[in-house]
């Protein structure tokens, strides 16, 4: 591939979907006979070694007689998802609550960590390497037991929000910052120039532009404190995972409301992670739109050349 | 009087079990991240299938579940082992997907001409992959490979959760008896600021030693 800045014309539609599958297509060249052969015998043997693995794990599962169907069949009645889905509800509203908080909070910090006051940013900084490197579930701890001992009870689900928001606004802060400082400088300057105070440059001109940068890491980092609501489960919060345990003791059912536990997470997360993926694609397309050069009679002749074959083939002739 | 001098023994002790977790699961997750990587680089598609649905599924579902399937619900089905090793198994191969995302993205940075390169000079994949790709792509995600470690070492916390008794779970213990939560928390707090301050500049020296010049 030859560097190419500024490219003729935008990568046709289906090259870019083919370069994507397949991620790091250019270690390898487009396979010749043999290739072909290799690739078959590692599919077979792949395929083989982890029908093997599934296979020892139902086995042992159905040798303990976990794969009874009278195991499973509490899961096709709806009163069951039903109770596991409130705790869903409960898993989201704290998600929720930790993403608004610790958003805007992981902002203020953000902005002190790029002030021009040097001890605003000592401040900022020196919290978010704290909360970024202590254990969420000593933080829970801590409030779980040291703020009785000083007259002060919060509620279970604030038990839970607290902690998380601590540890959460200093990594968005990080993400953000990140976005801030990807900004070229003259975003700012040029604001400054046509008269703006700086904290009008900010919040009118650079801020949108960074969070936008950031919104897939933002998406991502919403996915992960999703996953850390589970702590619910020390602090006893009605979410999914505390729900999941009080059903497994009462239907002494472990390993099917567990799964059932671990099926629910993947889709509500999957689906966020593969919204964050979207928005990845979605937003590099729409801060850098293809620039559009006038059609050279030059340039018109090496696509004839191109049009035969695709471009991610082409880059490896 | 000091709750936490009294108690240093088991202190020392959970502290040793909290980094031998860290250590034998950063070690174990680094490797079995470069292999999932390696897998969903690779020509066959029933790899690189794999490869995706492991990182996408350990990405998606909560350690803490994971900990509790493998603690309390896999012992029905005669999945057996001992406390600390089945949390320190679960914690490596949750962190081997993190792992395998950033070496991915350490792949990407590889420029394209020198896999090119190392096919014109007849290198087979395998080799090209040995020789070329990893090194450079592991040189390039030193950082976010500190990253990873660092919240391995935070991680590590939650087998507290499920009964290993780490340093989260013996101050825990020690402050039920003592009773000053604030002083003991805050302690073990240091302690796990001191490994991610170890672990971050360790992955700074690691990163300036390897570090090519482009």
């Amino acid at each position: 591939m030859t560097a190419q800045l500024i490219p003729d014309r935008p990568v046709p539609a289906r090259a870019r979907r083919q370069k994507r599958q397949y991620g790091a297509s250019f270690i390898y060249d487009v396979p010749g006979p043999r290739g072909r052969r290799n690739i078959l015998i590692g599919s077979i043997v792949s395929v083989v070694v982890f029908a093997a693995i599934v296979g020892l794990g139902l086995w042992q599962f159905a040798a303990h007689g976990q794969l009874a169907p009278e195991r499973w069949a509490p899961f096709t009645e709806w009163a069951i998802w039903q109770y596991l889905l409130v705790g869903l509800l409960g898993t989201l509203e704290a998600a929720a609550i930790v993403a608004v908080l610790g958003a805007a909070l992981g902002t203020v910090l953000a902005l002190g960590r790029v002030s021009q006051v040097r001890w605003v940013r000592f401040v900022c900084g020196l919290y978010i390497e704290i909360a970024r490197t202590v254990p969420v579930l000593l933080v829970i701890y801590l409030m779980l037991f040291g703020l009785p001992q000083i007259g002060i009870n919060l509620p279970t689900l604030w038990k839970l929000v607290v902690p998380l928001t601590i540890a959460n606004a200093a990594v968005f802060a990080e993400i953000i910052r990140a976005g801030i400082l990807s900004l070229p400088r003259g975003q700012r300057e040029a604001a400054l120039s046509l008269g703006m105070r700086p904290v009008q440059a900010m919040t009118y001109v650079v801020l949108p532009q960074a969070v936008r940068n950031v919104t897939p890491s933002l998406v991502t980092q919403f996915v992960s404190l999703l996953k850390d609501t589970s702590l619910g489960y020390i602090v006893a919060f009605t979410e999914l995972l505390y729900r999941g345990q009080v059903l497994a003791s009462y239907l002494h059912l472990l390993i099917p409301t567990y799964v059932a536990v671990t099926v629910i997470y993947l889709v509500v997360n999957g689906s966020l992670s593969a919204f964050a993926s979207r928005l990845q694609r979605g937003s590099r397309r729409r801060t850098s739109p293809q620039p559009v050069l006038p059609t050279l009679p030059a340039v018109v002749a090496v696509e004839h050349v191109d049009d035969g074959t695709d471009s991610t083939k082409a880059d490896h002739v | 009087m000091n709750p936490l001098i009294d108690n240093l023994g088991p202190l020392a002790q959970a502290l040793g079990t909290t980094l031998l977790m860290a250590v034998v699961a950063g070690v174990g997750s680094i490797v079995l991240g470069v292999l999932v990587t390696i897998a969903r680089v690779s020509p066959i598609p029933v790899l690189r299938a794999a490869a995706f649905l492991y990182v996408q599924f350990f990405i998606n579902v909560p350690l803490l579940a994971l900990l509790l399937l493998a603690v309390f619900a896999l012992p029905d089905a005669g999945i057996l082992l001992p406390l600390t090793p089945t949390a320190i198994i679960v914690l490596t191969v949750y962190e081997a997907a993190y792992v395998a995302e950033a070496v991915r993205s350490g792949v990407n940075t590889v420029p394209v001409g020198q896999v090119e390169a190392s096919r014109a000079l007849g290198l087979t994949l395998w080799q090209s992959l040995r020789y070329v790709v990893v090194p450079q792509a592991l040189r390039a995600v030193v950082q976010p490979i500190g990253n990873v470690m660092i919240a391995l070492a935070m991680n590590t916390a939650l087998a507290a959760a499920v009964g290993v008794v780490e340093l989260t779970a013996e101050v825990n213990k020690v402050n039920l008896v003592a009773a000053q939560p604030i002083l003991i928390f805050s302690s073990a707090g240091l302690i796990y600021m001191a490994i991610a301050l170890a672990i971050g500049l360790a992955a700074g020296w690691v990163e300036r030693k390897v570090a090519i010049a482009r």
